[in-house]
């Protein structure tokens, strides 16, 4: 390393500052460096020489830089170092677990994947697809928005417009809280009511009650936020003109924040989506199509995925059919997100 | 249906969160009005009826089971309900639910600040929206993928690790390996860390923006590097965002089920190695020992299910009550 090319320019006013490209210098070497430690001792996986790598950087621009250009400035790119470390770190996993889920669901995704049942296909051989889990999926979410959007939107409705007091203190707590309940005890809950006290077996729409309780939270949660953005003069211009309150909230409040409700709802049915536990629980799975949701078990997209997974006994098959469910759950999942938010921003500036 | 919301005198308080008050009271006795009122706060009590019925179903079911247990339901090591006597206890699952958590949270949290940070201070300013945006759809992946990956593509990937550990800090005991497939605590807990890093990510990323500009240019202004302007005026004013935000993502991390019975290897005992397969957590042990289970056996896992329902309600209360101290604070500064 020559000392000419890092040339530290000093002046009166200014310490000496290393060049811009000082960075990716350090970030190659160490890269290259690491590569080749690995390559020497014989490390064959990927994660160790990128590991290597990452501290031979911190170290190394931590050492040059506190030496040419002072030991504030060496923690400054210290700490930058990590942030960007810390960056790479999550990036990886996270980046593969969407590329891995795209490459090996695009596999046997296709038509007939999409319209056909798995139910004479044996859990380990080809073939087979996701209707039934499609349908199911579609039947419990459904449900489940039916059940929680009124009470969700009325009860946010009630804290915004109505709620003074300790009633609403109360109700704005628990619907913190119920923001927290795992999604297994959510059904565990379904599942002592619905069938070791009601003694009914399961089905679609016990297991989307479940999803309910998961629902309505979230789904105040928003719709509060939105209502609070009404403008108060909207509301006095109404009540001002001797209309009552109740319509006033109707044709007034709820039109004008409608955008942001059913953008919180999209959300909300994005998160419950994929829920798996309760599902388990209360809708068990099947091979077959039950249109009916309110008897005998269903399945769902993230139900399919799990039983292709426990069921499969190692067989790529039924792996590669997992990944594909997979990866129809999230194109779904994250098609709602966008149209949400893409409904958000169209709605927002008024 | 009286009308003592519709005459409280509270002055009107500032701000589109408080409705000027209606004062009069005379719009509740229109029928539309009441009807109305009526619906709605009913949805309120709904929401109070149903927390209240959760506990209660849940205790009930609970107290059955543990009433029948003749082992200490708190300390046993055993979990078999359906035996003569019947003797089950949360021990294991607890060691494990609080184990991978803690691993998750050692792993995540760092990572995260790290990350908002990136997002809000270091990276150019359309690449930081780009990630934000990403991280966001990233918090939105349901965790049966999650769960998939970690089984067919994290544990087969782990190896490498382990082995290192094993070579290096196996003389602990603590990272002791003896080859086998890496469904343990260790890997469940990577996993859980990257689960719960974008809702940790996203929370903390939006305090460290909400940073008034102000403190930052005089830190800058008397000659401070980045990283001191960070550490002197972001991250104190961002500690107690950043703490709530954990607790939510531990709140997650706790109460995560598919991903964890799909990576871990579970057996009722708990092992001195973290990388060794064995252990297990209470939603893991729900979801995997329930398709057997008699009615006895479901109101054992539900009594298990109550203590995960206890821990996480003090989690989430706790954070909850950190965000509303902040926001009085921050309130009172504005």
């Amino acid at each position: 390393m020559s000392h000419a090319t890092l040339s530290p320019k000093r002046d009166s006013l200014r310490g000496a500052t290393l060049p811009k490209w000082f960075a990716w210098a350090v970030a190659a070497a160490s890269l290259v460096l690491g590569y080749g430690i690995s390559a020497a001792a014989g490390l064959d996986s990927d994660i160790q020489w990128a590991l290597i790598a990452a501290v031979l950087f911190v170290v190394g621009s931590y050492a040059l830089s506190s030496k040419i250009e002072g030991s504030r400035q060496a923690k400054d790119r210290t700490a930058t170092s990590l942030v960007w470390v810390a960056f790479l770190l999550a990036v990886i996993p996270l980046a593969s677990l969407l590329w891995e889920t795209a490459e090996r669901g695009v596999k046997v995704l296709d038509g007939y994947f999409l319209t056909h049942s798995m139910g004479v296909v044996a859990d380990a051989e080809p073939g087979g697809g996701i209707y039934h889990a499609i349908l199911g999926t579609l039947e419990q979410v459904g449900l489940a928005t039916l059940v929680s959007v009124p009470i969700g939107v009325l009860t946010a409705i009630y804290l915004v417009e109505y709620g003074r007091g300790k009633l609403a203190k109360a109700v704005t707590f628990f619907v913190d809280v119920m923001t927290g309940i795992p999604s297994i005890v959510a059904g565990l809950f379904i599942l002592s009511l619905w069938v070791l006290i009601l003694k009914m077996g399961p089905s679609g729409f016990a297991g989307s009650l479940a999803l309910s309780i998961l629902m309505i939270p979230v789904v105040v949660r928003s719709t509060e936020e939105m209502l609070k953005l009404v403008p108060n003069e909207l509301r006095e211009a109404s009540l001002a003109l001797g209309v009552p309150k109740w319509r006033t909230i109707l044709k007034v409040v709820l039109p004008t924040s409608v955008g942001g409700i059913i953008t919180g709802v999209m959300l909300a049915i994005a998160r419950i989506t994929g829920e798996t536990a309760p599902v388990l629980l209360l809708v068990w799975g099947t091979d077959f199509i039950n249109a009916n949701p309110f008897q005998d078990p269903q399945e769902s997209l993230p139900m399919y995925i799990y039983l292709q997974w426990a069921n499969s006994g190692g067989s790529g098959a039924a792996f590669d059919r997992a990944w594909a469910a997979a990866l129809t759950l999230i194109a779904f999942i994250m098609i709602l997100n966008l149209v949400a938010r893409g409904i958000a921003r169209w709605k927002a500036p008024r | 249906m009286d009308t003592t919301t519709q005459q409280t005198t509270a002055p009107p308080a500032p701000g589109p969160a408080a409705p000027a008050d209606k004062g009069t009271g005379r719009g509740a006795t229109r029928p539309g009005d009441r009807i109305f009122l009526g619906l709605s706060r009913g949805s309120g009590i709904f929401v109070l009826v149903l927390m209240a019925a959760i506990a209660s179903f849940l205790t009930y079911r609970a107290s059955l089971a543990i009433s029948k247990d003749e082992a200490n339901f708190f300390t046993s090591f055993e979990w078999n309900p359906t035996g003569l006597p019947p003797e089950f206890g949360i021990a294991v699952l607890a060691f494990g639910t609080i184990v991978s958590s803690v691993i998750a949270m050692a792993i995540a949290v760092p990572i995260s600040v790290g990350i908002a940070l990136f997002i809000t201070h270091y990276a150019p300013r359309r690449l930081g929206g780009l990630i934000a945006y990403v991280i966001d759809l990233l918090a939105a992946v349901p965790s049966i993928v999650y769960g998939l990956w970690g089984a067919l593509v994290l544990v087969p990937h782990m190896d490498g690790l382990y082995g290192w550990l094993d070579d290096y800090l196996g003389w602990t005991g603590l990272f002791a390996w003896d080859g086998g497939p890496a469904r343990s605590l260790l890997t469940v807990g990577i996993l859980l860390a990257l689960m719960i890093l974008p809702i940790i990510t996203n929370v903390s990323r939006e305090v460290f923006r909400q940073v008034p500009r102000m403190h930052e240019e005089a830190a800058l202004a008397l000659g401070a590097t980045r990283w001191e302007v960070i550490r002197m005026s972001v991250l104190p004013f961002g500690r107690s965002g950043v703490i709530s935000a954990s607790m939510l993502g531990l709140g997650r991390a706790l109460g995560e089920t598919m991903a964890v019975a799909m990576v871990l290897s579970p057996s009722f005992d708990i092992t001195a190695s973290l990388l060794d397969p064995g252990g297990g957590t209470f939603a893991q042990n729900i979801a995997s020992k329930f398709n057997e289970a008699t009615v006895m056996g479901q109101d054992a896992l539900i009594a298990s299910g109550m203590v995960l329902f206890v821990i996480t309600l003090l989690v989430n209360g706790g954070a909850r009550l950190i965000i509303a101290r902040r926001k009085e604070y921050s309130g009172a500064n504005a």
